[in-house]
C-alpha cells in the first residue's frame, strides 16, 4: 500500500491554476524532494498533501484513507499529531523561549508541562541548540531559530514531516546544519519527509526527487522516477 | 580551472618534515580525498624535477627490509617557492573548458535540439545521483574535515552545473520555439 499519495490533484488560486493534476506516491520512511522552477506549484502541492489546503479536485490519501475531504478540524488535528510542518521562516512565537516554543505542540495535545519541557529540551539537544533553551527567538541567529523550529516540528514525533524551503533564508553552513540534523533524525525515527526546494544541493539530501513543471509532474526524464516510490539508500 | 600543481602540493607535504615517495603518495591521497590518486611514477618524476630545481634534496635513506627508500626534505629555497605559489591568485575560469559545455554546443551544431535535450536530461540524472552520493559522504558521522571539504567542493560545482543544465534546457526550448514558430 502506498503511504502518502496524491491522485490528479488540482488546485487554483482564483483563476490562476497552481496544480493541474498531480499524481505522486511517497513510500513510508522515504525522503522525497519536490523541486521545480518558481511558480511550478511545489508549495501548493505540499500544502495539499499536508492537509493545509483542500484540492479543488483529485484525492490525497494517507495510509489508505482519503484526507482531502476531512473537515478543517480533523485536518488540523492530523497536523498536530501525525504530521509536522516546517516553513522557510520558523514562525516561532516571539514572546516564548526556545524550550516553550518546542513544547507548544505537546501542550496543545494535552501533555503535562513538565513532560513537555523535558521532551522540548531533548529535541533541542538533538538539534544541537540546547544552549538557547531559555532564549527568545529575537536573540537567536537565523540558523538557531530554524533548528528550534525543526525541533518543534519533530517533538510530536510525526509520521510525516513536510518542509517547505526549510533552509531558504539561511546561509550555506547554517542551512546545512539544519538539513543534516533533520535528515539524520528523520531516518532514525523512520519519519517520511516531503522536502520542497528549488536548490539542487538541498535536493541532494533526499532519496528521490520529483520535479513539477507548470503544475504537473515532469515526466520528460527530468522529473526523475517520479511515479515510483523507492530508491531508498 | 587550472591544473593542480603536483609539485607545489608535494612541497606543502614536505613542509611538515622529510618523507619518502611512498609516504608522499599516501599523504597526498589522504589530504586530498576525491582527487585523482597520485601514481608512484608521478611522485618520483616530480621529486626528480624538484631536486633538479633545487627545491628539495635527498635526506637519508631508509632500508626497511625492502628496497632502499630515499627520503626528501625541502631545501632553503623550497619554502620560498611554496610561499610564492600560495600567494598567487589563480585566474578565475580563464577558459570555459568543460566537456559538458562542449557536448551541448556540438549537439546543437551537428544534430538538433532533441539530441541536446536528451543529453542534458541524461547528464542531469548522473549529476543528481552523484550529488546525492556526495551529500551522504559529507553528512556521515565519520566524515573527516578533509572529506567534508572535498565533498563540499564537488557538491558546489555539481550544483552549479545542475543550475546551468536547467537554464540551458529552458534556453534551448525557447530558442527552438522562436526558430520554429
Amino acid at each position: 500500500m502506498t503511504y502518502l499519495q496524491a491522485r490528479g490533484v488540482v488546485r487554483a488560486y482564483g483563476r490562476t491554476p497552481a496544480l493541474r493534476g498531480v499524481t505522486l506516491d511517497v513510500a513510508e520512511g522515504e525522503i522525497v524532494a519536490v523541486t521545480g522552477p518558481s511558480g511550478c506549484g511545489r508549495s501548493t502541492l505540499l500544502h495539499c498533501l499536508a492537509g493545509i489546503l483542500r484540492p479543488d479536485a483529485g484525492q490525497v490519501t494517507w495510509r489508505g484513507e482519503r484526507i482531502d475531504g476531512w473537515s478543517e478540524a480533523a485536518r488540523s488535528r492530523l497536523r498536530r499529531t501525525e504530521f509536522g510542518v516546517l516553513f522557510q521562516f520558523g514562525q516561532l512565537v516571539a514572546e516564548l523561549t526556545a524550550a516553550e516554543n518546542v513544547a507548544l505542540p505537546l501542550l496543545l495535545a494535552g501533555t503535562g508541562r513538565r513532560e513537555a519541557r523535558t521532551a522540548a529540551l531533548t529535541w533541542l539537544e538533538r538539534l544541537g541548540v540546547a544552549e538557547v533553551a531559555d532564549v527568545r527567538p529575537g536573540e537567536m541567529s537565523g540558523g538557531q531559530q530554524q533548528r528550534c523550529a525543526t525541533a518543534r516540528a519533530l517533538v510530536t514525533e510525526p509520521r510525516v514531516l513536510f518542509a517547505d524551503e526549510p533552509t531558504g533564508a539561511l546561509d550555506t553552513l547554517a542551512g546545512e546544519q539544519v538539513l543534516t540534523h533533520l535528515v539524520r533524525l528523520a531516518r532514525d525515527q523512520h519519519t517520511t519527509v516531503v522536502l520542497v526546494t528549488h536548490e539542487p544541493r538541498v535536493a541532494g539530501y533526499a532519496d528521490r526527487e520529483v520535479m513539477l513543471r507548470d503544475g504537473v509532474v515532469d515526466h520528460s526524464g527530468l522529473g526523475l522516477d517520479a511515479s515510483l516510490p523507492g530508491g531508498h539508500r | 580551472m587550472t591544473r593542480v600543481s603536483t609539485s607545489h602540493v608535494l612541497l606543502g607535504l614536505l613542509a611538515t618534515g622529510p618523507r619518502h615517495g611512498y609516504e608522499l603518495k599516501r599523504a597526498h591521497d589522504e589530504r586530498l580525498p576525491r582527487a585523482r590518486p597520485l601514481a608512484f611514477g608521478q611522485v618520483y618524476a616530480t621529486l626528480a624535477r624538484l631536486h633538479r630545481d633545487g627545491l628539495v634534496a635527498p635526506a637519508g635513506q631508509e632500508r626497511d627490509g625492502g628496497p632502499d627508500r630515499t627520503a626528501y626534505a625541502l631545501t632553503g629555497e623550497g619554502p620560498h617557492a611554496l610561499d610564492r605559489w600560495l600567494a598567487t591568485v589563480e585566474p578565475p575560469m580563464p577558459y570555459v573548458a568543460s566537456t559538458l559545455f562542449a557536448k551541448v554546443v556540438v549537439a546543437l551544431l551537428v544534430a538538433d535540439v532533441d539530441r541536446a535535450r536528451d543529453y542534458l536530461i541524461a547528464q542531469r540524472r548522473a549529476h543528481t545521483a552523484r550529488l546525492r552520493e556526495l551529500t551522504a559522504v559529507k553528512t556521515a558521522p565519520t566524515a573527516s574535515l578533509d572529506d567534508v571539504l572535498a565533498a563540499d567542493f564537488a557538491i558546489a560545482h555539481l550544483d552549479a552545473d545542475l543550475r546551468w543544465l536547467h537554464t540551458t534546457l529552458d534556453r534551448v526550448a525557447d530558442w527552438h520555439r522562436e526558430v520554429h514558430s
